[in-house]
């Protein structure tokens, strides 16, 4: 069993559904069908194709909670994992910040499901690599990459009558490529729902381009630079401002939304007023889940409004707790961009760096959000428009919060797949002033 | 070391700490985790058929990893019991060599069957592979060890002791450290069990029985009028030990310098928990420090880090060979600098071994996960760079004959490959304490315990944070600092080393999610230190405001 229909699904949760004794019983049920191919030097080192599915079955008699989950769906495995549950829920102690499930929303359709993907052949995934294998070997250049592509399906179903299903596509694609010599090294990456859109040939020759051109890299001080920042490079950081945006961590004094003195600074202007950060399920060039993972709709939420911070997220039991809506964290973000591509801007540039992607980010300290790692796989020095010469990398000590108060311009919005968390987002180039690199890397 | 379990689990952004759920994970009722699912009999009977199967289909090397491995986690949240999760995870992953290629494939179904159609598959996935193979896969030989087994030495299996026990010690952990003032802590009790049975084509069949620990805390305190917060960690390690590291007994506890207590092979959640709560304050109150060149005193809770991203990490063999290129990266510790034989790493005083067979740690076991029985091997040997981190399929690119025997596969869903041993270094050769190394000192800082970590992807650059820091001046503790980051370059780093506290100060620390690898697979490893001094090291300070 990997993918069901709604219909499937239905049914099936409903038979679950069936067997519990509990007061309230949820059930969460997941298939997902995914394949890779792994290379390096040249040549194939691992693929693997895998199919799972999961039952999550949680039990609750008052404000005890058992959760068991299963992956055979016969009917006595059914009924076995539901037992399992009511006897976990019987054993835990009383949480009292249990809430009980939500009664029946209303869910719109989602879009990330897109046939192509879901039809994919092997062929088709050995041609997509043997692209852009041939695009290295015929520069005389060493790569490595990494393909993946998943059809999966969720669905749930609670005692209070709640149902929701979906179903997704998605893949993503990343290559290194290095030169023979070793002293230049370029990268590219690419996510989509729909695979069609997919040109590993082209991304590997974008990568392929950067490794020629970082070859011999110039050292140049470290200290405060104007920097163009490509997609890849900036989701990296802004992620860390979207997986913190939880009010509960903010309310409690331990987060970089909270206020000196009590309070959060939601309402307040923390960056540049060009700043707009929202999340939406039904943006076409970035779909995602219509409901999050205990049944709350997905809706359209600026969390960043012209530089204020405009929502936080909620568990439902905070949310209950402190009197305001229960919105969910986001699934997918979204920055508004300008019209420039990145050449407009590096031509708008006097003195600066073009950063293509950034590295092993990770928090310094969380009450500024500031965040460390370097550049890699091609850094390059801007002088009078133009890319004058590539650099060695940098280590960087930069908080995401003041970087976006230092914003320059922004460039033109593409969709983007994080390094650090695999994660797709839509964003835009960006360049900001006095982007701190606080010491020099050898590595290529 | 991967982000995002740290994260949540470290609770280092000062989040509730999360589940780090495996693959594949289901929970179960802890009844039945310590039901018996096949006997090793039946297991080779299973084995068997798919080795038979792989040879009729001309696979010239096949092994079977048949795999229940089994997780608990219990989280709580200050005097609240926030969850009970065992997991279990149990299947077959099929690795054959045709053609000179690898191929693998895993199922759940482990049946007869199912033994036969994983193998089928895995011997396609072989033959498709090997249309790009350029280079034919040449394994190292390895004895055939026949019928043998080896279990963790554990006194007591975690997994039979009462949940309730571990939600009332957490609990009352929780307790002690908000009697002392903390205004929150998360505590976390994670255990570990694989059972993982191999058996190969040259004759091999390892039944092995896997335990590892790690009780861990978060503890918070929050100064609401300037908006500041600091957490601390539990300064427990995750150990290749059962339920008796929490047996807390007084032999292992060490008075440290700055009035500390560290814990050694066992550990007392109860102690640590309050004195967290009295330390997170410090820490909030500590003075900013002035960046410069200070001589750093590392604790061993602080050092294995340092050790894992800067000599782990780089001197794996499928990193410097460009493998892993497109994720982790490559290594700086490229083949010509290890052929010359006087590549200077560090300094006379560094002596780093290699090692997968050490007492409670994570990384001991008998045989690794492609049947090569485990051992201890030099690195880094009187500061010169001597081997490398290699499997059987990697060992002849560097001349030798024998595995090192550090494969590993995170489940019997994912392939097998080259992960880091536990990399350690070795004590001082002279007699030593912590407090004789600091009264040396003019200016710097002791540092206590892990905490934020950067490094380049082929480990030249790094920065790490800590938990605690004391300033050191003229050979005396001097109180506590903050916002403390070192900057370095690896191999200065290791030659500014000047002095390792002796084997009465050695300690192993670790991490149960080494990240590697596309899909990523997480790795358990411990690195064993004592205090040592590194003279003249960066120190950045990391305070801003937003």
């Amino acid at each position: 069993m990997a993918i069901l229909t709604k219909d499937q699904a239905q049914a099936l949760l409903k038979k679950v559904l069936s067997y519990s004794k509990a007061d309230e019983c949820e059930v969460n049920l997941t298939g997902t069908d995914s394949a890779n191919i792994r290379y390096a030097r040249n040549s194939v080192s691992t693929s693997g194709k895998i199919s799972q599915s999961q039952l999550v079955v949680s039990s609750a008699y008052g404000k005890k909670l058992g959760v068991a989950t299963i992956n055979e769906f016969d009917d006595a495995s059914l009924e076995k994992v539901v037992r399992r549950s009511e006897e976990l829920a019987k054993l835990a102690p009383e949480n009292p910040e249990y809430v009980s499930f939500l009664g029946p929303q209303t869910f719109a359709e989602a879009h990330t499901y897109v046939e192509s993907t879901a039809a994919i052949t092997p062929k088709l995934r050995s041609d997509l690599v043997a692209q852009s294998l041939q695009v290295a070997r015929d520069a005389k250049a060493v790569a490595a990459g990494f393909l993946e592509d998943n059809t999966g399906f969720s669905a749930m179903m609670n005692s209070k009558g709640l149902f929701a299903y979906n179903t997704s596509t998605n893949t993503n694609f990343s290559v290194t490529v290095r030169t023979e010599d070793g002293k230049g090294s370029g990268y590219a990456t690419r996510g989509y729902n729909d695979i069609t859109k997919l040109d590993t040939r082209k991304a590997t020759q974008i990568a392929t381009e950067k490794a020629v051109k970082s070859v011999n890299a110039k050292a140049i001080e470290p200290g405060k630079y104007t920097v163009i920042l490509e997609p890849a490079a900036v989701a990296v950081l802004l992620e860390n401002i979207f997986f913190r945006l939880d009010a509960r961590q903010a309310d409690e004094g331990r987060s970089f939304l909270s206020k000196a003195g009590g309070g959060t600074r939601l309402g307040e202007k923390l960056m540049d007023e060009r700043v707009n950060i929202y999340s939406d399920p039904f943006n076409t060039d970035l779909p995602s889940n219509t409901w999050s993972g205990d049944g709350r709709p997905q809706e359209k939420i600026a969390w960043v409004e012209k530089g204020v911070i405009k929502n936080l997220s909620y568990s439902r039991y905070w949310a209950e707790k402190k009197g305001v809506k229960a919105i969910p964290g986001p699934e997918a973000a979204i920055m508004e961009g300008g019209t420039k591509s990145i050449e407009e801007l590096i031509a708008g540039t006097k003195k600066g760096v073009l950063v293509t992607r950034l590295w092993y980010i990770r928090d310094v300290d969380p009450q500024s959000l500031l965040l460390t790692g370097l550049t890699r796989d091609g850094t390059f020095y801007i002088e009078n428009g133009k890319i004058q010469y590539p650099i060695k990398n940098f280590r960087f000590n930069e908080s995401p919060i003041i970087m976006l108060n230092n914003l320059e311009e922004l460039g033109k919005v593409e969709r983007t797949v994080s390094v650090e968390s695999n994660n797709n987002y839509l964003l835009p180039p960006i360049k900001v002033r006095d982007f701190t690199f606080s010491s020099l890397s050898d590595a290529v | 070391m991967k982000r995002r379990d740290f994260i949540q689990l470290a609770g280092a952004s000062a989040g509730a700490m999360m589940i780090p759920f495996a693959s594949f994970a289901n929970p179960v009722d802890p009844s039945r985790l310590l039901e018996q699912v096949l006997d090793v009999q039946q297991k080779k009977q299973l084995a068997d058929i798919a080795l038979n199967t792989a040879k009729t289909m001309g696979a010239t090397y096949t092994d079977v990893r048949i795999g229940r491995y089994l997780n608990q986690f219990v989280t709580t949240r200050e005097k609240k019991a926030q969850n009970i999760v065992n997991t279990e995870s149990f299947g077959v992953g099929i690795r054959v060599i045709v053609n000179g290629t690898w191929g693998f494939a895993a199922s759940n179904n482990v049946t007869a069957d199912g033994m036969k159609k994983t193998t089928e598959r895995a011997v396609a996935i072989a033959k498709a592979n090997s249309k790009f193979q350029k280079e034919p896969v040449k394994l190292a030989a390895t004895p055939s060890y026949g019928e043998v087994s080896w279990k963790t030495p554990i006194v007591k299996n975690g997994f039979e002791v009462p949940v309730r026990d571990k939600v009332d010690l957490l609990l009352g952990a929780n307790a002690k450290a908000l009697e002392k003032g903390a205004n929150f802590v998360n505590s976390i009790i994670f255990l570990v069990n694989e059972q993982k049975y191999f058996a190969s084509s040259e004759g091999s069949y390892i039944d092995q029985d896997i335990h590892r620990t790690w009780p861990n805390f978060n503890v918070s305190a929050v100064d609401r009028a300037t908006g500041q917060f600091k957490s601390r960690p539990a300064f427990s390690a995750p150990v290749g030990k059962g339920y008796e590291y929490l047996d807390g007994r007084t032999e292992d506890k060490i008075q440290g310098p700055g009035g500390i207590i560290l814990y050694n092979k066992s550990y007392d959640i109860m102690e640590d928990a309050a004195m967290a709560a009295e330390q997170v304050k410090q820490m909030i109150a500590a003075k900013s420090v002035e960046p410069g060149k200070y001589d750093l005193v590392l604790e061993p809770s602080h050092l294995w880090l340092t050790i894992h991203e800067s000599v782990g990490h780089p001197t794996e063999l499928d990193r410097v060979l460009g493998y892993e290129a497109n994720f982790a990266g490559t290594s700086f510790l490229t083949l010509d600098k290890w052929k010359s034989g006087n590549f200077g790493f560090g300094s006379k005083q560094v002596n780093i071994v290699a090692d997968k067979t050490q007492v409670g740690s994570l990384g001991a076991v008998g045989y690794d996960d492609e049947g090569v029985k485990c051992k201890q091997w030099d690195l880094i040997k009187d500061g010169v760079l001597v081997n490398y981190q290699a499997i059987r399929d990697q060992v002849n690119i560097i001349g030798q004959k024998e595995s090192h025997g550090c494969c590993y596969s995170q489940s019997w869903s994912d392939v097998q490959f080259q992960r880091m041993a536990n990399v350690s270094l070795q004590p001082g050769k002279e007699k030593l304490t912590p407090d004789q190394m600091i009264a040396g000192v003019e200016k710097g800082i002791y540092i206590v315990k892990d905490g934020s970590f950067s490094i380049d992807q082929q480990r030249y650059n790094f920065q790490f944070g800590g938990v605690l820091f004391f300033e050191i001046k003229n050979g005396k503790i001097a109180g506590m600092l903050k916002d403390v980051a070192y900057q370095a370059n690896t191999q200065e780093f290791w030659n500014s080393c000047s002095q390792v506290c002796d084997e009465r100060d050695y300690r192993l620390n670790g991490a149960f999610n080494d990240g590697k690898g596309q899909p990523s697979q997480s790795n358990a490893v411990s690195h064993g230190s004592a205090t040592a001094r590194f003279n003249g090291v960066n120190v950045i300070n990391t305070a801003r405001t937003i």
